[in-house]
């Protein structure tokens, strides 16, 4: 049995706005789980309910095989970080990070012990004797981890704890928690709206959009093989370029302006004369030359960013972008020969948005540094 | 703010005019207090000579002193039992969840609109069923639950993060203590100014203190300056005036104390 289980968890307020529906998950011990999804899709309520701040309405948590479903926070042995750190403002570092050690009754001594072990791990040791307004918004966050570090739960949730940080310092946490969480064995339960902090701290992932789990796997799953529409746009940065999409006889066409000669064995799985969806990452789009070009689209866009360039195309009524490596000497309004191919394609069905078939390419690529 | 020199001196010289005027009255009573007799039935305004003789008269000829005491004391249980009340009951309105939470509020609120002489009658009824007159007890209870401070602090406690609630709760801290250690000091500012301005309210208290007592030894200090007024024939305006400096004084220096507390708690700032 897992650590935590969640069975058709589901959540409404005063019993007609649901939240969230039929959650089904489980949570290993030692586990770094992230939910990631746009706002409003339920993730923190999730949180919320897992921490025991909120009832569930339908369905059972378990925790160690026992259900906790009506089980007070206290007693769930769990910590949490909040977006706002929720540092008590009168107290001072010290007081802050000890706060929750005098509400369990600690024994002094060992409250002084685990004071100046986590105080010196967090690199606050200096910090102890001020308030919370007189630190940076990164120091507030490390006192918000420090105490839940200190705590010794062994389960900390965390509800979007970088999300006020600049982008520099953000990137600093992001390592600086996952080093955290390795090092002491916690088990992490993560919220961020943000793929890329999903992709790069997560074990696992679990994507949320309107209360439904879109798909739960490792980061490299969700972005290989994307469960639906939803998934394939939300994971990866650019966002997977995606065009309507219908196979005729020996052709696949995209956005009536794109035609694509395919072999019957790559689209042995596709069923013909249906509405498809047909999505390619960015960095599948490969760049041509004039010899060897599969098509010539036009540029709309071109973004430089030193190490590699983003090219956008229009293709039909879609906008595509292409991620190059190094820096191409493109220009908006070029057209440009790119190589185009459908084995790099993953296929969706148009009314249902469920993956059909994934990109065949990167079964034999995978593990492969893309 | 920069602003034109002329413009300055025409702001202050319009705000020190309205201050005059605003403070004329109790500039009079003070030049008064310290006048002779015969001067202030002639009508002099700036005192030809200097006497104490009226703080003396008027310390000598009532129990002053001991109405001054008594004033505390109300003043001083009205203030803890308003802080105590409205500040539990603003607890409940923020941080407790139950049905019609909300509408109670607004009850309570509406409560405001009720003038405390409209209600004096039945408040006197039952201070005397419960043989309260002529005690502390009576003179302050009725003024206990008092819905504008649960309205003030309620305002102020909503400004609390709900997840600082939601980390005691995780860290397994209950209602009382979060509210004793938490909630307490942060809406220290608050609390401050609903003291002063409960000492306030119940130390210039009047109709009350006059139904609720019948005897000297509790009566309050206001009922005592009227009685300075009409124990004489003629009213020794003198010794009047001594009296309403000598009661003026704690209330003006509560608030210098309480101003400068204030100021240090609205500078302190809130951490978001």
């Amino acid at each position: 049995m897992s650590y935590i289980e969640l069975s058709n968890v589901s959540k409404s307020y005063d019993k007609q706005r649901s939240v969230l529906n039929g959650i089904d998950v489980s949570i290993e011990k030692g586990e770094f789980f992230v939910l990631v999804g746009p706002s409003g899709s339920g993730k923190s309520t999730l949180l919320r309910l897992i921490a025991g701040l909120e009832e569930i309405t339908g369905g059972e948590l378990h925790m160690n095989g026992k259900v906790i479903n009506h089980l007070p926070p206290k007693d769930r042995h769990l910590s949490m970080v909040f977006q706002n750190y929720a540092l008590y403002p009168h107290l001072t570092v010290e007081q802050n990070i000890l706060f929750g050690l005098n509400a369990k009754k600690v024994d002094k001594k060992e409250q002084k012990q685990r004071l100046h072990k986590t105080a010196e791990m967090m690199g606050l040791t200096e910090l102890l004797k001020r308030k919370p307004r007189q630190l940076s918004g990164g120091q507030r966050q490390r006192v918000a981890l420090a105490r839940s570090v200190v705590s010794e739960a062994p389960l900390c949730l965390m509800d979007e704890p970088l999300s006020n940080l600049d982008a520099k310092l953000r990137a600093h946490m992001r390592m600086e928690i996952r080093q955290l969480q390795k090092k002491l064995g916690l088990t992490m339960v993560y919220v961020t709206h943000d793929q890329v902090e999903a992709m790069t701290m997560g074990d696992r992932i679990m994507v949320l959009n309107d209360g439904k789990v879109q798909q739960v796997g490792k980061p490299i799953e969700l972005y290989n093989k994307p469960a639906n529409l939803f998934v394939a746009s939300f994971i990866g940065s650019p966002k997977m370029n995606m065009g309507r999409a219908v196979i005729k006889g020996q052709q696949l066409v995209i956005e009536e302006s794109l035609f694509i000669p395919v072999k019957a064995a790559d689209v042995i799985d596709i069923p013909k004369n249906k509405r498809l969806i047909a999505g390619i990452r960015a960095e599948h789009l490969f760049k041509g030359t004039s010899e060897e070009k599969t098509h010539v689209l036009d540029v709309i866009n071109v973004e430089q960013l030193g190490n590699e360039t983003m090219v956008t195309f229009e293709v039909g009524g879609e906008f595509w972008t292409a991620k190059w490596l190094g820096q191409q000497i493109v220009h908006t309004g070029d057209r440009v020969p790119v190589q185009l191919s459908v084995e790099h394609m993953s296929f969706f069905d148009a009314d249902t948005g469920k993956l059909i078939k994934a990109a065949s390419s990167l079964k034999q690529k995978e593990g492969v540094a893309i | 703010m920069t602003m034109p020199f002329y413009k300055k001196v025409v702001l202050y010289l319009l705000l020190s005019v309205s201050a005059f005027f605003i403070f004329a009255p109790a500039i009079m009573a003070l030049l008064m207090s310290f006048m002779p007799g015969e001067q202030i039935l002639t009508g002099t305004i700036i005192p030809k000579s200097f006497t104490l003789e009226h703080y003396r008269q008027a310390f000598e000829r009532f129990p002053l002193l001991s109405y001054l005491t008594n004033s505390l004391l109300v003043s001083l249980l009205i203030m803890a039992g308003q802080l105590l009340l409205s500040s539990l009951a603003a607890y409940a309105f923020v941080f407790l969840e139950f049905k019609g939470r909300d509408a109670l509020f607004f009850l309570f609120i509406a409560t405001m609109m009720i003038p405390f002489e409209a209600s004096i009658i039945p408040n006197f009824q039952t201070i005397r069923d419960l043989n309260f007159l002529n005690t502390y007890t009576g003179l302050s209870l009725p003024f206990f639950a008092m819905a504008f401070g649960t309205f003030l602090l309620r305002q102020n406690f909503k400004q609390i993060p709900k997840e600082l609630k939601e980390a005691s709760e995780i860290a397994g801290m209950g209602d009382l203590k979060f509210y004793l250690t938490v909630v307490l000091p942060v809406a220290k500012t608050s609390l401050v100014t609903l003291g002063v301005y409960g000492f306030l309210s119940a130390w210039n208290m009047y109709l009350w203190p006059l139904l609720a007592t019948t005897d000297d030894s509790v009566r309050t200090v206001q009922i005592g300056l009227k009685q300075l007024q009409s124990q004489e024939q003629l009213n020794e305006w003198g010794v009047i005036m001594a009296g309403g400096i000598i009661v003026v004084l704690p209330t003006l220096i509560l608030l210098f104390l309480g101003q400068k507390k204030l100021q240090k708690g609205l500078t302190e700032g809130a951490l978001k």
